[in-house]
């Protein structure tokens, strides 16, 4: 019965992985570049949890100052660093975005010091079921991101912004010329991922309760793998490819022998899989017509 | 007079030192499906991309209903009226047939609805996503459209994928539809029937058409006035007997 309890905690460590990898994919998507401050983003949060629940003590209050906060950061990130850049070499965007990670990594260093901080939002300790328990967290973590992914699959496919996400995303001049404002929608998406990014932070500081300027890194690295696992671009991918690898995560650190080497084994997997599957699980075939 | 929808002034566009178009002049009145032709490399699609903004041209002006469009956006150009099709198609792929109409539909002021509303799935947010239903079914209805409405765009066949094309201009609103090729790569019988539905798009939707088309029994039979494009300057214009029958023009296409 061990099991079922290995499962439901990766799971909920999928679902983190999924939100943080819908952001990668969905900019990936419509804003074809690769936002590797991404990750930081999460930091940000975490810095911000901190900070308005030291202040507070309140722990939804410092979630959603956190979400503000990261929407905020992310939306300003996209206008004053990536937009001047559209039209630009994907290299020079790249490049950019690596530049902005450092920078948010190391302005959190300069104000915080780079000793982790340990912040405890909420203890929901476990529930026994038989012979086996589970942490009440990740239950929780795991309902909340199916419902929030859920919401995200509706808003995109049934909704007028969503459709013009996919159109920019599809065709991005020919979308432009039937009046969707592009720039608005990438907006929309920087938005929209960033908002997810503080939530995954937020499920992510339940489960491993430390903040530091680099936090935001692994979990980061782990979510791209995870959406090009899935097939970078897709937002099924992106969900898929999160669960999956929460639960080969939590499995593989299941078994002291083989833990120390779990994050090795993740990204080998991911080598062998690219090998077999270039695009990704649910990643479009590109077919060259001829 | 008639009332004038597009007025082209003196335009040109140079490609570095190329100059692609130089000294363009027409003027196309209320209701009327205008030609533009000229042999490959004439700079006829150039045209269509200084219009619809993806380029800004270099030199002259051109009005839509008197109001200068100069260098204005792609998304500006589109709110105010003019729409398009492309010489390769350029749908959504990926999207359902329907879908590609409700993009068409994204600008209108009739279907606005928040960002907010539609993430929270308030009432408002249904209201608005039916009533653009069922404006694109009435779309896809005229272009015999309807029943493939949930099919993906790019599982259409080529003559449909070139109707689901000027379907998605229509739904932009536009006065002015600007059809780059409609007739390419079709066969006389969808050609005479495309020229049918061309008309009756004109009228349904009380628009004005400007057309490329090479096909010169479909331009002569559907255009009212062409103008004649060669090495990116006007060689020709009139109604098409007047132009088809200019040395000049037979000319360019046949040589000496």
């Amino acid at each position: 019965m061990e099991f079922i309890s290995i499962l439901i905690n990766g799971l909920s460590l999928g679902g983190v992985y999924a939100l943080i990898a819908l952001g990668y994919t969905m900019v990936y998507g419509i804003a074809k570049m690769l936002n590797f401050a991404h990750g930081d983003i999460i930091m940000v949060g975490g810095y911000t949890i901190y900070v308005f629940f030291t202040m507070t003590g309140h722990p939804l209050l410092a979630i959603a100052a956190a979400c503000v906060m990261c929407v905020v950061l992310g939306v300003v990130m996209e206008k004053l660093a990536y937009k001047p850049l559209r039209g630009a070499s994907p290299l020079a965007v790249l490049i950019t975005a690596i530049g902005v990670s450092y920078l948010l990594q190391s302005v959190a260093q300069m104000l915080y010091g780079s000793a982790p901080k340990t912040v405890i939002i909420a203890n929901f300790g476990v529930v026994t079921v038989g012979s086996f328990s589970i942490s009440i967290a990740s239950l929780l973590i795991l309902a909340a991101s199916a419902l929030i992914m859920t919401v995200l699959t509706l808003f995109i496919k049934f909704s007028k912004v969503g459709r013009a996400m996919i159109a920019v995303s599809e065709d991005r001049g020919a979308a432009q010329l039937m009046g969707v404002n592009v720039n608005g929608i990438i907006t929309v998406t920087f938005l929209i991922g960033s908002f997810l990014a503080a939530v995954a932070g937020a499920f992510y500081l339940l489960k491993y309760p430390s903040i530091s300027n680099t936090m935001g890194s692994m979990p980061g690295i782990k979510a791209f793998t995870a959406a090009v696992i899935g097939g970078i671009g897709s937002i099924p991918g992106a969900m898929l490819g999160g669960l999956l690898l929460g639960v080969i995560e939590c499995l593989f650190n299941a078994f002291p022998a083989i833990a120390p080497y779990t994050d090795a084994i993740e990204f080998a997997l991911l080598i062998l899989l690219l090998l077999v599957r270039p695009n990704g699980i649910l990643g479009k075939k590109r077919r060259e017509k001829v | 007079m008639a009332e004038i929808v597009l007025d082209v002034q003196d335009l040109g566009i140079s490609f570095g030192g190329l100059k692609a178009v130089q000294h363009v002049n027409f003027q196309i009145e209320k209701n009327q499906i205008y030609g533009l032709v000229g042999p490959n490399g004439a700079g006829k699609t150039t045209i269509f991309n200084i219009l619809t903004g993806v380029y800004k041209p270099t030199t002259g002006r051109f009005y839509l209903n008197g109001k200068e469009l100069t260098g204005k956006s792609q998304q500006t150009i589109c709110h105010k009226g003019i729409a398009r099709t492309f010489q390769n198609i350029r749908l959504f792929n990926n999207m359902s047939v329907i879908h590609n109409v409700m993009v068409g539909l994204h600008d209108q002021p009739e279907f606005k609805c928040s960002l907010f509303a539609s993430m929270l799935r308030l009432p408002v947010h249904f209201r608005k996503e039916k009533a653009m239903r069922e404006k694109a079914k009435e779309l896809l209805k005229i272009f015999d459209l309807y029943e493939e409405r949930n099919n993906l765009s790019c599982n259409l066949p080529y003559g449909k994928q070139r109707k689901l094309e000027i379907a998605r201009a229509l739904a932009t609103n536009p006065k002015l539809l600007l059809l780059d090729e409609p007739a390419a790569g079709m066969n006389p019988n969808e050609t005479a029937e495309l020229m049918e539905t061309v008309r009756n798009i004109r009228d349904t939707f009380d628009i004005t058409v400007l057309l490329i088309e090479h096909d010169m029994k479909f331009v002569s039979g559907l255009c009212d006035q062409i103008t004649v494009l060669n090495f990116g300057t006007t060689l020709a214009q009139g109604t098409a007997e007047e132009v088809l029958n200019d040395p000049e023009v037979i000319k360019a296409y046949l040589g000496d």
